[in-house]
């Protein structure tokens, strides 16, 4: 299914749920209002839509500690996610698992993870799992290009184009891993090429042109559906905040992120709507959309109950 | 009943299960044509075929890691690690990742996988080939640790563990392989997290497990030439920890002695000794002793490997000590 000017209007309103959500995280953040630790998405947000719509809800996902766009755009609940992030029993996971670890198997969002890495094999292992109940599933799991030094990333690419597993690879290359520049810390940047090596059918594309993004998940997963084995999706992207919040960002200049602002997913695809037709009256009202449902997700979770003590001793086995 | 090995109980339990839910499927090193190094899997791809029985290449992080995600997506994984020394190759995978999804998914998720691998020395396979890490399975929440010694708890606790539906470390031992035993006919399955009395005693009790316990039998029978008759308990299952089993037989006996092959530093001797002064501590006459590897690794030469493992004798000195 292409996305037509109508799903692509929905596309963006879909990106401004993820970066109000954020930026409602970051403020409930600042007032301590959330523990632990809490790693944006912002900027990132066309990888995130433009690859999960491209998939079917009983796809499978894996994605990082920097995945709540993902999660979203796959299905996740927005207020199941608002009240993760405040600690309440409503929660995706009841409280247990926070900012990192927003999962859903009834959206196929098998997990995001804290290790870096640590669920690439897992969607390699869901993809498995379709191939051999001959199902048509396909499995994404999205990983930073941080990710790629990684001992657990790089066998899983060897047993995904081995095993020729229904599965679409994306790396989100925003340039930094963790603090530091990702050319100082990885001998082939172009991570793409290092898939290529393993034999896998890879490229690299404008992570912040959510068109693009949908165009190439696209691709791959009729590839996958139809048994043509795995694809590996280098799309370039940039992280607008810091690693984490508290990052001082010592890194990189002012002048790189401002510059970076003009090039923002969100920015673009407003260009393109208004290019297709729409006004800017059509994007304040997507914005305002968007904005009710975080409202609304914030006063979910904000009239949620706190789990109970006993509650932090179930869910260990079944 | 049919008197077969270890090995042979395994791949029972291992067809069986397959034959009856399409859900198992095994992966791991040489386990298909070749029927893995010690024969455990032998066959079974001419009956179910090379996608269920899955050869990997050797890259323990990334097959346990789909392991785990096989499982999440409804599959019953069984993965064989050559060693379980490996297993600290694939530890992120185990630890962080199939011990805990569950939990951080609020039980939205499940692992219903089984890691089997064999460990333990005895044969010279030196000080990566040879270590027994069921201790630090069992400090982490949300794995099953089972060690079976006999071919039948091997063949009953493997059925179990498959259709457990929570992450089990499934622990052999490199030295149990060939051992015999009567193993039941038929359906059966043994259940996780009960101890058995191996031998009934009335002086002292011996708790043990995997292919110590065969020592400790091996010392109960000397000792009982001596007039001491031991009370020997196989644990079978590490985590959950069958305390019941062992307060009643301390309550007879009043006396307690640990043996496993794992070192003895934080060791399950420790743990089980602290769990019965906590939980009964009237009932022993005198203090308990433990018994495991002393705190070096393990090394090759024979005469080196048998003073650093227990042997059947220090069980005997131990035990006549405490008379």
């Amino acid at each position: 299914m292409p996305l037509t000017p109508e799903r692509l209007q929905d596309a963006y309103r879909q990106m401004l749920v993820i970066r109000r959500f954020e930026e409602t995280i970051r403020s409930l953040y600042q007032q301590g209002k959330i523990r632990g630790s809490f790693h944006p998405c912002v900027g990132q947000e066309a990888t995130a839509v433009g690859g999960c719509w491209a998939l079917r809800k009983d796809d499978y996902l894996t994605c990082t500690y920097r995945g709540h766009g993902q999660a979203i755009a796959k299905g996740l609940s927005v207020r199941a996610a608002m009240a993760e992030m405040l600690g309440k029993a409503t929660g995706c996971s009841k409280g247990k698992g926070g900012s990192m670890h927003f999962t859903d198997p009834s959206v196929g969002l098998l997990g995001a993870n804290a290790i870096v890495a640590g669920g690439v094999p897992h969607a390699a292992g869901a993809a498995l799992a379709s191939q051999l109940q001959k199902k048509d599933n396909v499995a994404i799991a999205y990983f930073g290009e941080g990710a790629v030094n990684q001992g657990v990333f790089l066998e899983s690419l060897n047993l995904a184009v081995l095993w020729k597993l229904p599965l679409i690879l994306v790396c989100e290359n925003n340039l930094y891993s963790e603090m530091s520049p990702s050319h100082e810390t990885t001998s082939v940047v172009e991570t793409y090429k290092r898939a290529a090596g393993f034999g896998f059918e890879s490229m690299r594309i404008d992570g912040n042109d959510i068109e693009a993004v949908y165009n190439a998940v696209e691709q791959a997963v009729a590839r996958a559906r139809a048994g043509g084995g795995p694809t590996y999706i280098e799309a370039m992207t940039y992280r607008l905040w810091g690693h984490m919040i508290g990052d001082p960002e010592i890194y990189r200049t002012k002048e790189e992120v401002a510059q970076a602002r003009e090039n923002e997913p969100i920015v673009r695809c407003g260009r393109r709507l208004l290019e297709l037709g729409y006004t800017a009256d059509d994007l304040a009202r997507l914005d305002g959309e968007a904005e009710s449902v975080i409202a609304d997700a914030l006063q979910f979770a904000d009239s949620s109950p706190v789990p109970q003590p006993a509650d932090a001793f179930t869910d260990v086995f079944i | 009943m049919p008197n077969i090995t270890y090995a042979q109980a395994l791949n029972e339990a291992l067809r069986e299960e397959m034959k009856v839910d399409p859900r198992v499927f095994l992966m791991g090193e040489d386990i298909g044509h070749h029927g893995g190094i010690f024969r455990v899997t032998k066959d079974l791809i001419d009956e179910f075929g090379a996608e269920r029985v899955r050869d990997t290449p050797i890259s323990e992080s990334g097959f346990v890691g789909i392991g785990i995600g096989a499982a999440m997506a409804g599959l019953r994984p069984v993965v064989e690690l050559l060693f379980m020394d490996f297993a600290l190759v694939a530890a992120d995978q185990i630890v962080n990742q199939a011990a805990k999804l569950r939990y951080m998914s609020g039980g939205t998720v499940s692992i219903p996988m089984v890691v089997r691998a064999q460990q333990g020395g005895g044969r010279g396979n030196g000080a990566q080939h040879s270590q027994s890490f069921e201790t630090w399975f069992a400090q982490v929440p949300g794995l099953i640790v089972v060690a079976p010694s006999t071919p039948a708890d091997a063949k009953g606790l493997l059925k179990s563990s498959i259709r457990a539906g929570n992450p089990v470390i499934f622990i052999e031992h490199k030295l149990l392989y060939n051992t015999k035993g009567d193993v039941p006919e038929g359906e059966y399955s043994i259940p996780i997290g009960k101890a058995e009395i191996k031998r009934d005693g009335r002086d002292i009790t011996i708790v043990s497990y995997s292919r110590a316990l065969l020592f400790a039998l091996e010392a109960a029978e000397t000792l009982a030439q001596r007039g001491i008759e031991a009370e020997v308990i196989d644990l079978r299952t590490i985590e959950p920890l069958d305390m019941d089993t062992i307060l009643e037989s301390v309550k007879g006996t009043g006396r307690l002695l640990v043996v496993h092959e794992a070192h003895s530093n934080c060791g399950l001797g420790a743990e089980i000794i602290a769990r019965v002064y906590e939980q009964a501590p009237d009932r022993l006459i005198m203090p308990p002793r433990r018994l495991g590897a002393k705190h070096v690794p393990i090394p090759v030469a024979e005469a080196l490997e048998d003073a650093v493992l227990p042997q059947p004798s220090d069980i005997v000195n131990i035990v006549e000590a405490m008379f």
